[in-house]
């Protein structure tokens, strides 16, 4: 966890005063609509189809009990009793009252949550890999830089304005579970052949109407000149970047338009002129940064403990550690991912009694943190693996135990239509029917590997444009019809998926996706060649095939 | 941005207009009383772009009760009841299509 100092609990409070002071004018009329927009945006504060929505920062994906039980509270006293957490390591509430968002922030104030910048044409929340600080062969923790950019980033002014909004992901593993290859900045940290950490950093990814993967535009920063370098791409883009048509202003059109090695000599240029400003960082304030992170202290346990002999006997219990628990960097522990998924659900939410609950087993297992992740899943990061029988059990019987991460069912989307002013289409129960259709352990284990993405519409919140099978959904003529790509993954091996042939109409989805998954079981060259793989090796037509033959 | 009313209005057939109200944020709709309901059956229905353009005027006139007016179609039942025209007014007029985690 990271210990807030005075200047961030001052800033957050200050905020709160802020905007209840804008929201009291908003009200009475002083300020009007035009006016106070952009001001409640930048306080995360979007206008939904039925009302307010409220989206707050969980940087880096991490929470620590307290904070995750506050949540539980603003879900339950300003909202209708759940959140949900999203593609970018925030959480949501759906039904708030403007009129009580102040004292809402102000509840989250107290136990250092915001939600500045989640929202409005500026940085948005840095993300990492929800595993950061626990998972084997780590290069080092990649919050410490995730902080040192988050504090860089807030409300920095040259930067409050930007063409379009602006995100960054970090990862220092070579498995990328923070997707930073669709960023606008993402960062790679690694040892180059000196032995010397740094970043390799990409730039110009993104989603959205118009997809591309990130390109490597310098393969190695030091850390040291971090800052440096990201404001230089920051101030081409802010100079360069188009704001006279909003499809075309992110940073992902910029860098297409110039073509990276222009965008990047233009970088250069920005970036010798200050690399050894003031923003050249200083040994000593990444060691402070470092040192407000605490870590847990660990005991010596062993790695096949009694307790985890005994529950092997229980094949429901097995299922669910071969699925939802991950090695840990310390033997003896455990990663435990909690899924979000439950056969019916909707992808992603949590009820007010589910987070508290889950902060009290956070308490009593996990050294009192909580991770999110991108895949709107959340985990237990310190896990004792003599303590998951009993772990399972509690976690089983508040509904987040459903042994599916990674598979089938364990599905991203975003809100739709049932809920976003935005969408031309439902996600949520495509979503529910598909997770009802592979409702089979054993079929979705056969399955292996799979992930499926849902988007309501082409801005891509459900990232369906990297889904190893992505849904997006269109409007024909007033109906609600989806368009299917294969191919796509968000990984370090990051690709765009491929569009299999015209829209189908809301009632055929789930039978398109049984029939493309069909397929891929005939199809495979051996049980474990996962089904990206096969569609690597085949290509797209022999499901396309598959599905059009007969439609 | 471009204020509703300097857009270009066409419609189709009745229409209500709509907006959400400002200080909770739920979905309202412009009555003949020049006020705001909760209710879709309360609405006033315009049939003519002229119509509509006054009645989206009034609504936009009340920045303080009303955020981000628009017109909607709808259509009427013999029995005079009023239907969302679309799914996507169907969904604000009759919440979510699935059930909600918590029941209300």
């Amino acid at each position: 966890m990271y210990a807030y100092d005075e200047l961030d609990r001052t800033l957050i409070n200050e905020r709160v005063l802020e905007f209840r002071d804008q929201v009291k004018r908003r009200l009475s009329g002083e300020l009007t609509e035009d006016e106070f927009k952009m001001l409640r945006l930048q306080n995360g504060v979007y206008l939904q189809l039925h009302a307010y929505m409220f989206r707050v920062a969980i940087p880096y994906g991490t929470l620590s009990s307290e904070q995750l039980r506050r949540m539980a509270h603003v879900a339950r006293k300003y909202d209708r009793g759940y959140g949900h957490f999203t593609t970018r390591q925030n959480i949501q509430f759906n039904w708030i009252k403007l009129a009580e968002l102040p004292d809402a922030l102000a509840d989250l104030a107290d136990v250092g949550i915001h939600a500045m910048q989640t929202s409005g044409n500026n940085t948005r929340n840095v993300t990492s890999d929800q595993w950061a600080g626990v998972a084997p062969g780590e290069i080092e923790d990649p919050r410490i830089w995730s902080e040192l950019l988050r504090q860089y980033t807030t409300l920095h002014p040259e930067f409050s304005f930007l063409p379009r909004k602006f995100k960054f992901a970090i990862t220092a593993s070579d498995h990328d579970r923070a997707a930073i290859k669709v960023h606008d900045i993402g960062l790679r940290l690694y040892k180059n052949a000196a032995g010397e950490t740094g970043f390799e950093v990409l730039v110009g990814g993104g989603l959205g109407r118009t997809p591309f993967i990130g390109k490597t535009i310098k393969p190695f920063v030091h850390g040291h000149d971090l800052l440096s370098y990201v404001e230089a791409i920051l101030r081409v883009y802010n100079q360069y970047g188009r704001r006279d048509n909003i499809y075309k202003a992110r940073i992902k059109i910029l860098v297409h338009e110039l073509g990276i090695e222009k965008f990047a000599k233009e970088v250069e240029e920005e970036w010798l002129q200050m690399r050894d400003s003031a923003l050249a960082i200083d040994d000593s304030v990444i060691e402070d940064i470092r040192s407000r992170f605490s870590y847990p202290a660990y005991e010596k346990l062993p790695h096949m403990p009694d307790e985890l002999k005994k529950a092997a006997h229980d094949p429901h219990f097995e299922a669910w550690r071969k699925n939802s628990t991950f090695p840990h960097k310390v033997p003896g522990y455990a990663i435990a991912v909690l899924s979000l998924k439950p056969v019916g659900g909707p992808p992603g939410d949590a009820t007010a009694d589910q987070m508290d609950a889950i902060a009290d087993l956070a308490d009593k297992y996990s050294f009192g943190e909580i991770r999110v992740g991108h895949e709107q899943n959340l985990a237990l990061p310190h896990v004792a693996r003599r303590d998951l029988p009993a772990l399972w059990k509690a976690l089983d019987k508040i509904g987040v135990a459903t042994p599916n991460v990674n598979l089938v069912s364990d599905i991203i989307a975003c809100p739709g239509l049932d809920y976003c002013s935005l969408a031309n289409a439902r996600s949520i129960p495509i979503a529910q029917e598909l997770t009802r259709r592979f409702a089979n352990h054993d079929t979705a284990n056969l399955i292996g590997r799979l992930h499926i993405n849902i988007s309501g519409c082409i801005n891509a919140c459900g990232h369906h444009h990297v889904g190893h099978i992505g849904i997006l959904g269109v409007e024909k003529n007033g109906e609600e019809f989806y368009q299917i790509t294969i191919g796509g993954r968000a990984d370090e091996k990051a690709e765009v998926g491929t569009l299999i042939g015209p829209a189908v109409p809301y009632g055929d989805v789930a039978d398109v996706i049984e029939d493309i998954v069909e397929a891929y079981l005939a199809l495979r060259a051996r049980p474990d060649e996962l089904f990206i793989d096969a569609v690597k090796r085949l290509g797209v037509e022999p499901f396309r095939e598959r599905v059009y033959a007969t439609r | 941005m471009t204020s509703p009313l300097q857009q270009k209005i066409k419609i189709s057939g009745p229409s209500v207009i709509t907006a959400n109200r400002t200080w909770d944020g739920i979905v309202i709709w412009r009555t003949a009383a020049k006020g705001w309901s909760a209710e879709l059956s309360d609405a006033a229905i315009v049939r003519t772009a002229d119509e509509a353009r006054a009645l989206l005027a009034e609504s936009v006139a009340d920045d303080v009760g009303a955020i981000g007016a628009y017109i909607a179609p709808v259509e009427l039942k013999d029995s005079g009841k009023i239907k969302p025209g679309n799914l996507r007014e169907h969904i604000r007029s009759a919440g979510v299509t699935i059930d909600l985690p918590v029941p209300a």
